[in-house]
């Protein structure tokens, strides 16, 4: 199991954790009215050890699991060493974008690095589908290396769904990203454009 | 009783009955539930700007402004968290450990100036956001707050000089409950300081657990300290660090502001952002990871063995657990940071996932605990305390899982700073878990705080839990809905991109908010508005204690025995 993007993602997890969510409220619920009850047995055990397995398994068990079907863990984790299809490098000052590209069209299944530096304030970078939904996201923080270079801010991302992505800064950076009637100063639309891909993901 | 007699006299209400400790243990829940009310509306005022200018929003336009939506963002926090939480659970405290350790509270004049310097700081950050629009929000994200271009000096200043009397305020709670534990009279006269630190620190419960492994006799079979004091102890080491980073950051920021004031603007890039935010979260989280988790686990000890009647069961390992709590809590910051590129992945890994999962186990633990104390003594009477309190479990059980989830590389990335953060996590366990808990020790410790005052309503009790915890968690809920399409915690929607989630998180948050004025209304009725005043008043009786019915002496040589 792999989750292709992060729509699919999104929606195993709504899932999980609203089946989980009912689960414990009901859980509760039940051992609330028992509570009140003299006949009510217990109708299982739960040895204290088994629990606290569980709770480990559970907390470390999560992990592994999304390291092993989300896709870009890894590719996070050792971004340095892995070489990009395309990189794009920009900078970002008083809430205005500098050096963006007018459209960033990808083919289906190219890796992206994405890397912006920050001359102020500390923002985001975040890519969104038409629908609001989040592809993904990083923090820019502001910041120059000894030599007054500024600091990287860099992801890889490989996108395996046709779509038209647009941008904004996912970090608040002061009121004066919007205007007075509250409109994103820091939202480009369609900035990234991904072809090539079938109509359920992939090439 | 008529509604003109209740509303002015109460039911049984006497403030002239109350000694000096109930009455500056009233003063701050009443301040407490003041700053709630405030904080339930401006997060309605929130959620009515993001339901966006749609037919039948009935919010006026100025709300819709950036400078005063995020001005609002900026207190809501600052108002909830330290005005009202802090508040309450400093005046439960500073009643429940004289009344635990049957010593009187170190100086009812420093809780005086505690409830006074929280209220007066809360009130001036509320007033520089409201006045000057200060918003740099509660992250306080360097430079951001330093930022002169977008905010006015005097609203910095303002804000952080209120920030830093908080910050004091709660150093004097610190200071007076070390001072009330390590007192060597009545039932610690004999104690060293040695026996209450091991104590304190829950060594003796560990000990007792290698002893019992071993086949030997138990190191302590009375430890110096109660469970539920040993929780306060603990949280409170938790409570001390956070105020020192945040009155560090307070004092950084505040001096970059009056160098800019006078002229002399420093240099905003010598400080690291990245390292500052380490520094800030480090101390931040030790509020939402630490003290609460620990505070809470401490609670629903004592509410369970309240209600109970009975011993804790596991006692020594709850004892030990709130020492690996407070361990734990020390190195989880950093999955704050999973989505800072700069961050090390080592640190990601280790702090941000691994470390952090552990509070699964702590949680889980004190949930376990809890509830088998809860069984074992069954059939109990299903009261206010005990739905309060299954229902501040239902939060955190609902919240901590949240919690572990979005810790997390693959997550983060997708989840990070948008409406699941705020709404499925921190409002569902501040709401539902937190207040649920404090509601419940608010019922059990009614009867003595108040010298057994009965309340006006059942009913209305009954509609306040109702409201609260559907409201809390259906709130909670359809914020974290909206996060998973997308929407964002720190960013501002007006055209209700994001209905109906954010339609129904008002109908639900409007639940809470009504919910809170049932309670007021409830409270007032039963101390009535004379009462309610005469809290205020200085006491007849000057007793620092409860429940002392002889004189007590202190040790030869009292460390803290001044009073």
């Amino acid at each position: 199991m792999t989750f292709t993007n992060s729509a699919e993602l999104l929606s195993f997890h709504w899932v999980a954790y609203t089946i989980y969510a009912a689960m414990i409220i009901s859980v509760v619920a039940w051992f609330g009215y028992n509570l009140t009850r003299k006949e009510a047995k217990s109708v299982f055990r739960i040895p204290f050890y088994w629990y606290m397995a569980f709770l480990v398994a559970g907390g470390v068990g999560h992990h592994i699991f999304t390291y092993n079907t989300i896709p870009w863990v890894s590719q996070d984790i050792d971004r340095q060493n892995i070489k990009a299809d395309a990189k794009y490098e920009f900078e970002v000052e008083n809430h205005k974008w500098i050096g963006l590209p007018k459209k960033i069209v990808v083919q289906c299944g190219q890796t992206i690095r994405f890397d912006v530096h920050s001359r102020d304030l500390v923002y985001g970078f975040g890519l969104f589908r038409q629908d609001g939904s989040m592809v993904m996201q990083m923090q820019v923080n502001p910041g120059t290396d000894v030599n007054g270079i500024l600091d990287s801010n860099d992801i890889l991302w490989t996108f395996n769904h046709n779509g038209s992505f647009d941008l904004t800064s996912t970090e608040y950076s002061g009121p004066k990203q919007y205007t007075e009637d509250g409109k994103d100063l820091m939202l480009v639309k369609n900035l990234v454009q991904v072809v090539g891909c079938k109509k359920g993901g992939g090439k | 009783m008529s509604f003109m007699h209740n509303l002015k006299e109460g039911t049984n209400f006497d403030h002239n009955s109350l000694n000096a400790l109930q009455k500056v243990t009233l003063r701050s829940v009443v301040m407490a539930f003041l700053f709630y009310g405030l904080v339930a509306l401006e997060g309605m005022i929130m959620r009515m700007v993001e339901v966006g200018k749609v037919p039948l929003n009935p919010l006026p336009g100025q709300f819709f402004h950036p400078e005063h939506f995020f001005s609002i963002m900026t207190v809501h926090p600052i108002v909830g968290i330290f005005g009202s939480t802090y508040q309450l659970v400093f005046g439960a405290f500073m009643f429940l450990v004289p009344y635990l350790t049957k010593k009187p509270l170190y100086s009812i004049k420093l809780a005086n100036f505690v409830w006074l310097l929280i209220t007066i700081g809360t009130a001036l950050a509320w007033i520089a956001a409201f006045v000057w629009q200060y918003a740099p929000l509660y992250t306080l994200y360097w430079p951001l707050p330093a930022d002169t271009h977008q905010f006015k000096v005097v609203g910095g200043i303002v804000f952080i000089i209120g920030v830093a009397l908080i910050m004091v305020g709660t150093l004097g709670f610190i200071y007076n409950i070390y001072a009330t534990i390590f007192a060597r009279v009545g039932i610690h006269k004999n104690k060293t300081l040695k026996e209450l630190l091991i104590s304190g620190f829950g060594i003796d419960g560990m000990l007792n657990l290698v002893n019992k492994l071993r086949g030997k006799q138990p190191y302590s079979k009375e430890p110096a300290l109660a469970l539920p004091v040993v929780a306060i102890f603990r949280g409170t080491v938790d409570t001390f660090l956070d105020a020192l980073v945040i009155l560090g950051a307070g004092i950084l920021i505040l001096i970059y502001l009056v160098f800019d004031a006078s002229g002399h603007a420093l240099d905003v890039t010598a400080i690291d952002a990245l390292l500052y935010k380490n520094f800030f979260w480090w101390g931040l989280d030790l509020v939402a990871d630490g003290l609460v988790l620990i505070y809470v686990a401490g609670s629903w000890y004592l509410l369970a063995m309240l209600i109970t009647g009975q011993k804790l069961f596991m006692e020594n390992v709850a004892r030990a657990a709130l020492m690996l709590e407070l361990l734990v809590s020390w190195m989880v910051w950093s999955h704050h940071l999973l989505g800072d590129q700069g961050q090390p992945e080592m640190m990601k890994l280790i702090s941000g996932e691994m470390v952090t999962a552990f509070e699964l186990l702590t949680q889980g633990l004190a949930l376990f605990i809890t509830l088998v104390t809860l069984w074992k003594a069954r059939p109990l009477k299903m009261t206010m305390e005990l739905k309060y309190l299954l229902g501040g479990m239902v939060g955190f059980g609902l919240a901590v899982p949240a919690a572990i989830i979005q810790a997390d590389m693959g997550m983060n990335r997708v989840l990070h700073n948008t409406q699941w953060i705020i709404g499925a996590h921190v409002h569902i366990a501040l709401i539902v878990g937190l207040y649920m808990t404090l509601y419940s020790a608010v019922y059990v410790l009614w009867p003595l705080v108040t010298n057994n005052t009965k309340l006006y309503s059942h009913k209305l009790s009954n509609a306040h839990f109702w409201l609260h915890l559907i409201g809390g968690i259906g709130m909670g809920a359809f914020m974290g809905m909206a996060g998973l399409d997308g929407m964002l915690r720190r960013h501002l929607y007006v055209n209700g991109q994001f209905n109906p989630d954010m339609v129904f998180a008002a109908i639900f948050g409007s639940m809470l908010l009504l919910a809170w004025a049932l309670f007021l209304y409830n409270i007032i009725m039963s101390v009535g508005l004379k009462g309610l005043i005469g809290i205020f008043s200085p006491a007849k009786d000057p007793t620092a204690s409860y429940g002392i019915e002889e004189e007590l002496e202190p040790a030869d040589d009292p460390a803290f025995a001044n009073n």
